[in-house]
């Protein structure tokens, strides 16, 4: 029988399966293993159910207005606990950097003083709210949830692509990817100490109720969405019901006295800290775009107030821009004195004329990016880009140097992906996802990694085409799961029983007892003389006929 | 209504509760083995085995998942697995055929004649199904079903079993402690998260989640419910009450169980669990053999040992 590795070719980018001499790396051995027993078609209608489960479950994303199931590959990401170490000192390092630069940002500019970014830079920035500066964040969090992009290039180390301390997200398809693999692959967890990710909820909530208001004792607590026409509603509705509160549009939400109420059966409640997934622009048609439906009139004068959380923090864009993502390195070194655990990719500003000249000169191999897209809009990729693209993003690189920046291409990793009828190499991201509660910042075990379904396609954008895998960080120590485990192996258990409890005895009808002897009987019977018994059941029922 | 009948009616109420509360102990169970890097799968399976009345035996060889989906899911001898009382189930309603009305027949039927083939599929899929198939039966019983003692039997039964097998759920934690499933798990198990995180605003202890699967008055899982709902199906079986005390079994064994759990402090209920699980589940059974004594008198043949207690 051939397996559906066959073939599996190894390019020129970093293969998170097999290294460049073709050999199983150590932490994909289990999972290449049990993937090989199974059979295309077993795979494909694996495959099958898990697309299925998230159709049923509404696990989709808006795609130029249809509503997808959001594809799920059946092959996991494998990372192993050592680069999981880096990976989320990397992710706690950058994110302390970007909460210490928006707090400089929107207060003393000392940074800008001492010289390690330009004034010009964040005033140009799209993205930078002067109001921002007249809030002061409860417990000194701006970023409660930051999602940082990385990549692994050519030689497998990890890099940072861009930062999401705005309104990130993608943590739901974290969670939800999990619960449908454990279902569909039950037997490929059974091996490996897979760390879980079902606490994300209970970390989040704790952040922000610790985010709360001061002298506020029991926090409420909303998640604030757009509606139900937002990309990521899904998203929204899965965190508000996992966390147990409220999912509130904004025309649920009213301010009175420099408070914020939601409108229940009830009367009003008052609202401490909002989860809001509105961008800022949207959230508050006093301070912001007049014309916002989406929004909460008064909500950023209840802020400034103190008397309302907004999580993530107003004007919290400025650090996500591309252009202020290249300081980031230098920000690590100047706020934390800490050298970067996670470096980023190499990146032009093209306000400099020397780096604009080489870059226009040499586009055709470059990736070009603007500062403030999200979602993979704008990305003009140079070697796979038309002329005419190429001409048009000159012109505008012309027109609006600060408005751009400019990356080489790099080959991001592949991961085994199934893809028409078998296993092939597809390139691979990765989003960890990072929670502040103002004392510590915790870094979920696992991420979102997203997947681009087509060959050599090198933008894993889910509007984009992409899907995602489940991502698996594997426990510190043993790769494997023991059937018997050690001595003084694994969590501490308490009052573990030496033996089994003994069970209430459970009562069953005695006449089942009774039948299924008479069954034997009938079917003896029906040895000698052949009688068709199915039909049996629907006629010795009452006269009516069926 | 014939005895015959009602006792029929009776246990299609509650082989369907078992089937559904079964597939949904199995579910959480085997999700929290392939999830936790951590579990102790002999153990586990053990401890779940025991409380479900099924102890491994010597010649079961090593305990893990897949014993305890073959005893607890597959087996068709076994009126207490899944199959086994879908399919006992159906046959009491084949007993019943000229009472059960042919909705419900059929829905039972049906899935005794395609249970093979969904029992092939992985174990998830599975126990979606079994949980669909008692969804149906609890809708047309809830639609289609006059309210008159078709209906009384069969929502006794379910009571009944509801009450026992949520206690049991309860003990498998009780039990395993941190290596069992977590508070979580059950009360998803249970479709209870939800209600109880928007109950608890997403804030809540152990504590509280095993209080909500107890004491809730208004979760239809939890045990007060059930008994509750089942104490108010017996007083409608037998409406004419005397002066003073109840002059029902049934009733009496239910009715003390559910006032100590309601009128006991959580904390006091929480320091021995277990032990007041299982006299949940003594308090079923007792009220289990009270109402066959009362309303379906066995003839002749009493040589049933079912509850030696």
């Amino acid at each position: 029988m051939t397996d559906l590795f066959d073939g599996y070719p190894l390019q020129q980018a970093f293969d998170e399966m097999l290294d460049r001499d073709g050999v199983l790396r150590s932490c994909y051995e289990q999972v290449h293993g049990r993937l090989t027993r199974l059979t295309a078609d077993e795979v494909a209608s694996r495959a099958d159910a898990l697309a299925r489960s998230y159709l049923a479950q509404g696990v989709t994303f808006d795609f130029a207005g249809e509503e997808r199931p959001f594809p799920l590959d059946v092959v996991p990401r494998v990372i192993e606990q050592d680069d999981w170490t880096d990976i989320a000192l990397g992710v706690q390092q950058r994110v302390r950097a970007l909460e210490a630069f928006l707090d400089d940002v929107y207060g003393p500019q000392q940074a800008v003083k001492d010289g390690v970014v330009p004034q010009r830079l964040i005033q140009s920035s799209s993205d930078f709210q002067r109001v921002a500066a007249s809030i002061r964040p409860a417990g000194g969090v701006r970023c409660h949830v930051s999602g940082i992009d990385l990549i692994r290039d050519e030689a497998g180390g990890y890099r940072v692509l861009e930062d999401n301390v705005r309104v990130p997200s993608g943590v739901s398809y974290v969670v939800s990817n999990r619960r449908a693999m454990v279902r569909t692959f039950p037997e490929l967890f059974s091996r490996l100490r897979v760390q879980p990710v079902v606490d994300y909820p209970q970390r989040l909530l704790a952040a922000l109720v610790a985010s709360a208001p001061d002298g506020v004792p029991d926090p409420t607590v909303v998640v604030l969405t757009p509606g139900v026409y937002n990309s990521a509603y899904f998203e929204h509705s899965l965190l508000a019901r996992l966390l147990g509160v409220e999912l509130v549009e904004g025309r649920d939400l009213y301010t009175k006295g420099g408070r914020v109420y939601m409108r229940t059966t009830e009367g009003s409640r008052r609202v401490d800290v909002i989860y809001r997934r509105v961008d800022d622009e949207w959230i508050d048609p006093v301070e912001f775009r007049g014309d916002s439906m989406l929004g909460v009139p008064g909500l950023v004068s209840a802020a400034r107030l103190g008397n309302v959380t907004l999580a993530n923090a107003l004007g919290n864009g400025v650090a996500d821009d591309k252009l202020v993502y290249t300081y980031v390195p230098d920000l690590i070194r100047y706020y934390l004195a800490e050298e970067p655990v996670l470096a980023n990719v190499d990146t032009w500003r093209l306000e400099e004329p020397d780096a604009r000249a080489e870059v226009l000169d040499r586009i055709n191999e470059l990736v070009v990016k603007p500062v403030d897209g999200s979602g993979g809009k704008g990305i003009v990729v140079g070697p796979q880009a038309t002329r005419a693209e190429i001409d048009a993003v000159q012109s505008r690189i012309v027109e609006d140097p600060r408005g751009w920046i400019a990356q080489p291409v790099v080959q991001l990793s592949t991961g085994p992906t199934f893809v028409d009828g078998a296993f092939r190499p597809r390139h691979l991201d990765l989003r960890p996802f990072a929670v502040n509660d103002g004392s510590d910042v915790w870094v979920l075990p696992g991420g979102l990694t997203r997947v681009a379904l087509p060959e050599g396609q090198l933008v894993v954008n889910s509007s984009q085409g992409g899907g995602s895998k489940d991502t698996w960080v594997l426990e510190a120590g043993a790769g494997t799961r023991q059937a018997v485990p050690g001595p003084g192996e694994g969590r501490p258990k308490t009052a573990r029983p030496s033996e089994p409890p003994t069970g209430v005895p459970r009562a069953t009808n005695p006449d089942d007892v009774a039948a299924n002897q008479q069954q034997q009987q009938q079917q003896q019977q029906a040895s000698t003389t052949p009688r068709v018994s199915t039909s049996e059941g629907t006629t010795t029922g009452g006269g009516s006929a069926c | 209504m014939l005895s015959r009948i009602a006792e029929s009616l009776f246990w299609i109420g509650r082989y369907v509760e078992r089937a559904d509360d079964t597939a949904r102990i199995l579910d959480v169970h085997v999700q929290m083995l392939s999830e936790d890097p951590w579990a102790d799968e002999a153990t586990a399976c053990r401890s779940l085995l025991a409380i479900m009345d099924h102890p491994a035996g010597p010649g079961d060889g090593e305990v893990n998942r897949d014993t305890v989906l073959r005893l607890l899911a597959h087996d068709r001898e076994n009126p207490s697995s899944i199959a086994g009382s879908l399919l006992a189930a159906r046959e009491n309603a084949r007993r019943a055929r000229e009472i059960v009305s042919t909705d419900l027949w059929e829905c039972l039927n049906t899935t005794r004649n395609t249970l093979p083939s969904h029992a092939r599929r992985g174990p998830h899929e599975f126990f979606s199904w079994v949980r669909e198939r008692a969804a149906v039966v609890a809708g047309l019983m809830e639609s289609a079903t006059p309210r008159d003692s078709t209906w009384h039997f069969m929502v006794l039964g379910q009571a009944i079993e509801r009450a026992d097998m949520t206690a049991r759920l309860i003990t498998t934690q009780a039990r395993l402690g941190t290596g069992g499933p977590g508070w979580n798990t059950l009360l998803r198990s249970c479709g209870a998260y939800e209600a109880y995180l928007r109950t608890y605003r997403g804030r809540a202890s152990d504590a509280d989640a095993a209080g909500f699967l107890i004491l809730d008055r208004l979760f239809p899982r939890s045990i007060v419910y059930a008994l509750h709902a089942a104490e108010r199906v017996l007083r409608e079986l037998e409406p004419v009450e005397g002066r003073h005390a109840v002059s029902d079994d049934a009733r009496r064994a239910l009715g003390i169980m559910r006032s100590e759990l309601e009128f006991a402090r959580l904390g006091d209920l929480l320091t021995d669990l277990p032990d007041t699980m299982e006299r949940v589940q003594v308090a079923c059974t007792r009220a289990s053999s009270a109402i066959k004594h009362r309303y379906f008198p066995a003839v002749a043949t009493t040589a049933w040992v079912e509850e030696a207690l």
